[in-house]
Parts: structure tokens; C-alpha cells; sequence
């Protein structure tokens, strides 16, 4: 029905004003969902090191042990628990449970996730 | 109505024909315990004569005088000028989103009606099918044949807030749907189901909930969307298990 066109409807969705915490959630997801999808591409690609023979592989591992690659493996568990726990929100209320306490069940598995992602936290940087 | 006088700008949205969209501003006194659209009406009243808006009824029935106030989709009508700025402050006005502007803040609604006639939403209804089944019933004689009036008045605030109906145009949008729902639960018509079964209906529902927070008339269309995705999965599987439904077509 709209009349606008799209840059302008892609860049409403960075308006940080008068969101419902629904929003928020599909927001969350959208980005989670693509990030994911870039770590599967990085994960190939990572896995491909094989193929060129125990060396390149060595060297890869040296690589995956730095600051800046362990980061990384933390927004990717970060978005994991999110793209996840936020699905469970939408099928639930998919099928009808829990609607009316949308906002409550967004709110208590986003709680889940900053725990989940405290607890990877601890354990990729805190036994180091 | 109070002796309290408030002065705010007023700013609003001008587009005539393929224009591109500017704000106008107009300095008012107005008493903070009228309407949104009491400031509005004034500016067309005293200011500029050219300022196209819809309004109607003034009490919340017809449904013409949803805008985007401060960002957000009212009822300008019951829109209280206390409750969306304050002494000296802003008062934003847009035509609604997700529709063709005709002029200021005039949209194009023809789409949408159509829709709302293809989901032969119905305007009155029997009591016990008029209300979703956990509001409190405050009806008089309950169990009596009686009718009523059904919450949407077809406002389209839902579909101007719905971040699902930003993205595509083709899609139903949630008044459509929960018309469709209401429409079902009256008929059992699966051809109703039909209807909404697809991408571009419930299926495209992102769960932002965004419709039924800017309702003005508490159809909460999100949980009736939800409702009608249950019973097209339903409908589904009996169709996939050779079950005949309850309505037929001639």
C-alpha cells in the first residue's frame, strides 16, 4: 500500500523512537540472522584450511586463539542465543501461548541469553 | 475543558500531488484538554484554507482522523494535546505510513477497503462473537439475541504502524487479517483461511506487536492474527488428512 521508496523504508527501521519491544525483538533477530549467516560463510571458509594441508591449518589455529578472533566467537555465541531464544518467542506465540505476555517472555529469555552469554564470556576470557 | 492556555508549535506534514514533503509550522495557544485534531481544524479554520486532512465523527466511530502524531499513530480525535506534548513543545503531524498520501495529510485508503470488503469483514455482530474470548463482557443481558457494532472502525493506524506492511504492499496488513478472523469465526468459510494462508497474509506477520499497541478501539489485531495462524495450520493438516471442513461451496 505504501508509495515511498525503499532507502527510505530501510532506514525507518534504524529509527531508535517509538519501537514496541516486538520491534525490537524482530530487529534483534534480522541482525542476529544475518551475522550468523556471515559466520557460516567465515566457518567454510575456516574449514577449507584442511584442504591445504597441515601447515595452513596450523596457522589458522594460530590466528583463532587471538583477542580479535575470541571476540568474534562471542558475538557468535551472543547471536546464537538470541536468534534462538527469540524464535522459541515467535512459535510460541505462533501458535497461540503466551501472546498477550509477549513482552514478559521476550524480556525473560533475553535474561536467559545475558546469562548465557555472561557464562561463555567467563569461560572463553576468564580462564585465560 | 480548563482556562489553562498552552502555547506549541505545530508542525505539519504538506505534500500536494508529487511534491516532496515539507513541514509547516504554525505557532498556536490552545487549552492542553483539547484534541490533537482541534489544533488542526484551527490551522485549516484560521491559518491556511489549502490544508487537506479527513475527519469526521469526533468521537472515535468513524475513523477518519488517524495521523502520526509525535511520531506515533492516533485517533486525533480522542487525542488528548496534554497527553503528546507539553507547554511551549512540538506537536509533529504526518499522514499515516505504509499509504499513498493524496494530499497533506490526506492517504489513499481505497486498497485497504477493498481488502476489508474481501475479507467480508462485517460492521455489527452478534454479542457473544463481537469480543475476543478474554475481555470482560459488559453487556447488560448476557445470553439475549443482540447485536452490536465491532471494535475496527478501520482506522488503518495498525497498518501505518506494522513494520511487516513497511516492507511489502502486497501484504494484508493486520486490520485485514483480524477482519479476516473475526470473519471466520462468524462463518467457518474456509475460504476465509484461504485468504490469509499465504506470504503476503499471516505468514508475514513479523510478532512486532506494533499494530495492537497503536489500536485505538482494542481489536488487538496481533493476537487475532496469531488466532488465525493456528486455524490455517489446522486447516492444513485436515485438508492433508483428506478431513472435509464444515462449509462447502456451490
Amino acid at each position: 500500500m505504501n508509495n515511498r521508496s525503499a532507502p527510505a523504508h530501510f532506514w525507518r527501521w534504524f529509527d531508535p523512537r517509538h519501537h514496541q519491544p516486538g520491534t525490537w525483538a524482530f530487529i534483534l533477530n534480522r541482525v542476529t540472522a544475518l551475522g550468523l549467516t556471515l559466520y557460516l560463510a567465515l566457518h567454510l571458509v575456516a574449514l577449507s584450511q584442511l584442504a591445504m594441508g597441515p601447515q595452513a591449518y596450523d596457522n589458522f589455529i594460530v590466528l583463532a586463539k587471538t583477542p580479535v578472533i575470541k571476540v568474534g566467537e562471542m558475538l557468535v555465541i551472543a547471536a546464537g542465543l538470541i536468534h534462538g531464544l527469540n524464535g522459541i518467542r515467535i512459535a510460541l506465540s505462533s501458535f497461540g501461548i503466551g501472546v498477550r505476555n509477549q513482552k514478559q517472555i521476550f524480556a525473560g529469555l533475553m535474561a536467559v541469553a545475558a546469562i548465557g552469554i555472561f557464562i561463555f564470556a567467563f569461560s572463553i576470557f576468564g580462564g585465560a | 475543558m480548563s482556562s489553562t492556555k498552552w502555547t506549541i508549535t505545530l508542525n505539519i506534514s504538506r505534500q500536494k500531488g508529487q511534491e516532496p514533503r515539507k513541514f509547516q509550522t504554525f505557532p498556536l495557544e490552545v487549552d492542553p484538554d483539547e484534541y490533537v485534531l482541534d489544533a488542526v481544524e484551527r490551522v485549516w479554520a484560521f491559518h491556511d484554507r489549502s490544508l487537506c486532512f479527513r475527519h469526521a465523527c469526533h468521537h472515535s466511530t468513524c475513523g477518519a482522523c488517524g495521523m502520526l502524531v509525535n511520531g506515533v499513530e492516533k485517533l486525533t480525535c480522542i487525542t488528548l494535546i496534554r497527553s503528546v506534548t507539553k507547554n511551549g513543545g512540538i506537536l509533529k503531524v504526518e499522514p499515516l505510513r505504509n499509504f499513498p498520501v493524496i494530499s497533506d495529510l490526506v492517504v489513499d485508503m481505497g486498497q485497504f477497503y477493498l481488502r476489508m470488503d474481501q475479507a467480508h469483514f462485517a460492521q455489527v455482530a452478534e454479542l457473544d462473537e463481537s469480543c475476543l474470548p478474554f475481555e470482560r463482557q459488559l453487556f447488560a443481558t448476557p445470553g439475549g439475541e443482540y447485536e452490536r457494532l465491532v471494535d475496527c472502525i478501520e482506522c488503518g493506524c495498525c497498518i501505518s504502524a506494522c513494520p511487516g506492511a513497511h516492507t511489502s504492499s502486497a501484504y494484508l496488513g493486520p486490520a485485514v487479517l483480524a477482519g479476516i478472523q473475526h470473519a471466520y469465526n462468524q462463518s467457518h468459510d474456509s475460504m476465509l483461511l484461504d485468504l490469509a494462508d499465504h506470504h503476503d497474509g499471516v505468514w508475514r506477520c513479523h510478532s512486532a506487536f506494533e499494530c495492537t499497541a497503536v489500536c485505538p478501539s482494542n481489536v488487538d489485531p496481533a493476537w487475532r492474527i496469531m488466532d488465525l495462524r493456528k486455524k490455517a495450520v489446522v486447516h492444513r493438516l485436515r485438508r492433508a488428512f483428506g478431513r472435509k471442513e464444515a462449509i462447502t461451496h456451490e
